[in-house]
């Protein structure tokens, strides 16, 4: 078993040090804002001899990320960090990293993109990203960040998925609070990545290939498309698989969908990261005045757990979708569109009500989170629902 | 390493092409026909050409047949129709001729 140690943290600072026990041969970042400290901690091991990697500084995220497919072409193990608007510059090259099935590792702190200009916390960047082909790991706290830092190299290097992944934290309030972390010894960690056999290799003089070819004017684009959708749908296993064996070698859970009360819960709140610890918290109290609550959590958002999405809410009676991001014009935000599509095809048909929430930062307190719970309860007992979205606590 | 058979390509399915769209052998492009995306083809008058190379030197897709030092053919697979040659020739011996017409035999 591995030895760990407790530190406090912030999120920032133990996916560099998940980073760097993870050992890539290649950072590529820009070091300026909107970045986070990851790359900045992470510059600092390099400075120190504590990690061989070569470290690029690049002049823009579109930059970091060619880069990065580059470095991961020629065979090595690459990692970067981003956040809100450098991960919305490096969008191009996220479909090219992913169409090359390039298993890049990316950290990203969820936060805002302009306009007004906000730094601070929600899930616009990464949504905006949903379909670009990355598979897209969510953490509540800096520990599960740091969990699913080492993670991700295991299923974006799984032979059966060969696809870049990225490890997504909530920007400040997970990047930046100082939290305690379980940090594993350097050597279980590089036991249980292992180490990366690139298939492919520009590098590989022996066998040379051509990368990034062409594949139109009636060429099998198409066909390599379907290949990209059988190579993520194959990663729900390697997921299960991956996040079970650390389960086991860290001693903590690990699951696509991580439920809370769900047994016995009338009423349910579907949310993504770090609110998810409130939700939790009200839900508790809640069930002392008498509401059975439930908390269903999102810790995998692509592929989507559709099938253990629809496990976890059978029985409840209404549901609520909490989305920290806008899809402006759709009939709610990314999360409630895949939920209440996930749940068409159950026979019994509950109330699933859409939540906007905390988007640039904004508060999301106590009393937000209960007057959600409340309406769930009045409309599971026959309450008529509201008439669309939500913005929760909006003037 | 033998070389990469893709005489079925076009009934392969997904999970039969190499990962991403690699190509894994090299120097294989003369086997992929690019020459249908021309519009004009060129036309060589040999009664005019004075065999001094200049074409086959500045052709971007290295589409000029040689034998014996002396041009003789256009690689009409990979000739994109640039008109480049037409261009450098210092006699005007290659002219642009527009694709689909009835037209002299192309050397």
């Amino acid at each position: 078993m591995p030895t760990q140690k407790t530190v406090a943290a912030t999120g920032n600072t133990v996916v560099a040090e998940a980073m760097r026990q993870c050992a890539p041969d290649v950072m590529a970042a820009y070091p300026i804002t909107p970045q986070t400290t990851i790359v900045e901690e992470f510059a600092g091991f390099v400075a120190k001899g504590r990690v061989h990697t070569e470290y690029v500084t690049v002049e823009s995220e579109h930059s970091a990320m060619s880069a990065c497919v580059g470095a991961s072409a020629a065979g090595a193990r690459v990692m970067t960090a981003t956040a809100s608007q450098g991960l919305a510059l490096m969008w191009e090259e996220l479909h090219i990293a992913s169409g090359m099935r390039l298993p890049i590792v990316m950290a990203n702190a969820n936060r805002a993109l302009s306009a007004p200009i906000n730094i601070h916390c929600d899930h616009s960047d990464i949504m905006g990203a949903r379909d670009t082909g990355w598979i897209t790991l969510f953490a509540e706290t800096a520990q599960e960040a740091y969990d699913n830092t080492i993670m991700a190299v295991r299923i974006a290097e799984h032979p059966d998925v060969l696809l870049p992944t990225m490890s997504c934290l909530d920007g400040f309030i997970t990047t930046h609070s100082i939290d305690r972390v379980c940090i594993m010894d350097d050597e279980s960690v590089t036991g249980f990545v292992g180490q990366y056999e690139p298939q492919n290799a520009l590098l590989d003089l022996e066998n040379p290939v051509t990368h990034g070819s062409f594949a139109g004017l009636g060429g099998p684009f198409f066909e390599f498309k379907k290949a990209q959708r059988e190579a993520i749908e194959r990663s729900r296993a390697v997921i299960n698989e991956v996040g079970a064996e650390f389960s086991a070698l860290s001693g903590r859970p690990f699951g696509m969908v991580e439920t809370w009360g769900m047994e016995d819960a009338d009423v349910a709140v579907v949310v993504i990261g770090s609110t998810a610890g409130n939700v939790r918290h009200v839900a508790r109290q809640m069930r002392d005045s008498g509401i059975k609550a439930g908390v269903v959590k999102i810790r995998c958002f692509r592929p989507f757990p559709y099938a253990e999405l629809v496990e976890a809410l059978s029985g409840v009676k209404a549901v609520a979708v909490m989305d920290r991001a806008e899809s402006f014009g759709a009939e709610g935000g990314p999360l409630f569109l895949e939920v209440r599509s996930a749940l068409y095809d159950r026979t019994e048909r509950v109330p699933v009500i859409n939540y906007i929430y905390g988007l640039g930062g904004s508060d999301v307190r106590l009393e937000l989170i209960e007057s959600v719970l409340n309406d769930l309860s009045e409309i599971a007992a026959g309450a008529v629902a509201p008439d669309g979205l939500v913005y929760l606590g909006s003037r | 390493m033998s070389k990469w058979d893709i005489s079925g390509i076009n009934e392969w399915k997904s999970g039969e092409f190499p990962l991403g769209a690699v190509i894994p052998e090299s120097g294989n492009s003369r086997d992929y026909v690019t020459g249908g995306w021309r519009s004009d083809r060129p036309y060589r008058n040999d009664d005019v050409c004075t065999q001094c190379l200049l074409c086959w030197i500045m052709c971007p897709d290295s589409a000029i047949n040689t034998e014996n030092e002396e041009v003789t053919t256009f690689k009409l697979n990979h000739c994109k129709g640039c008109g480049v040659c037409a261009n450098v020739c210092p006699v005007n011996a290659i002219m642009m001729v527009p694709e689909g017409c009835d037209l002299p035999e192309v050397k």
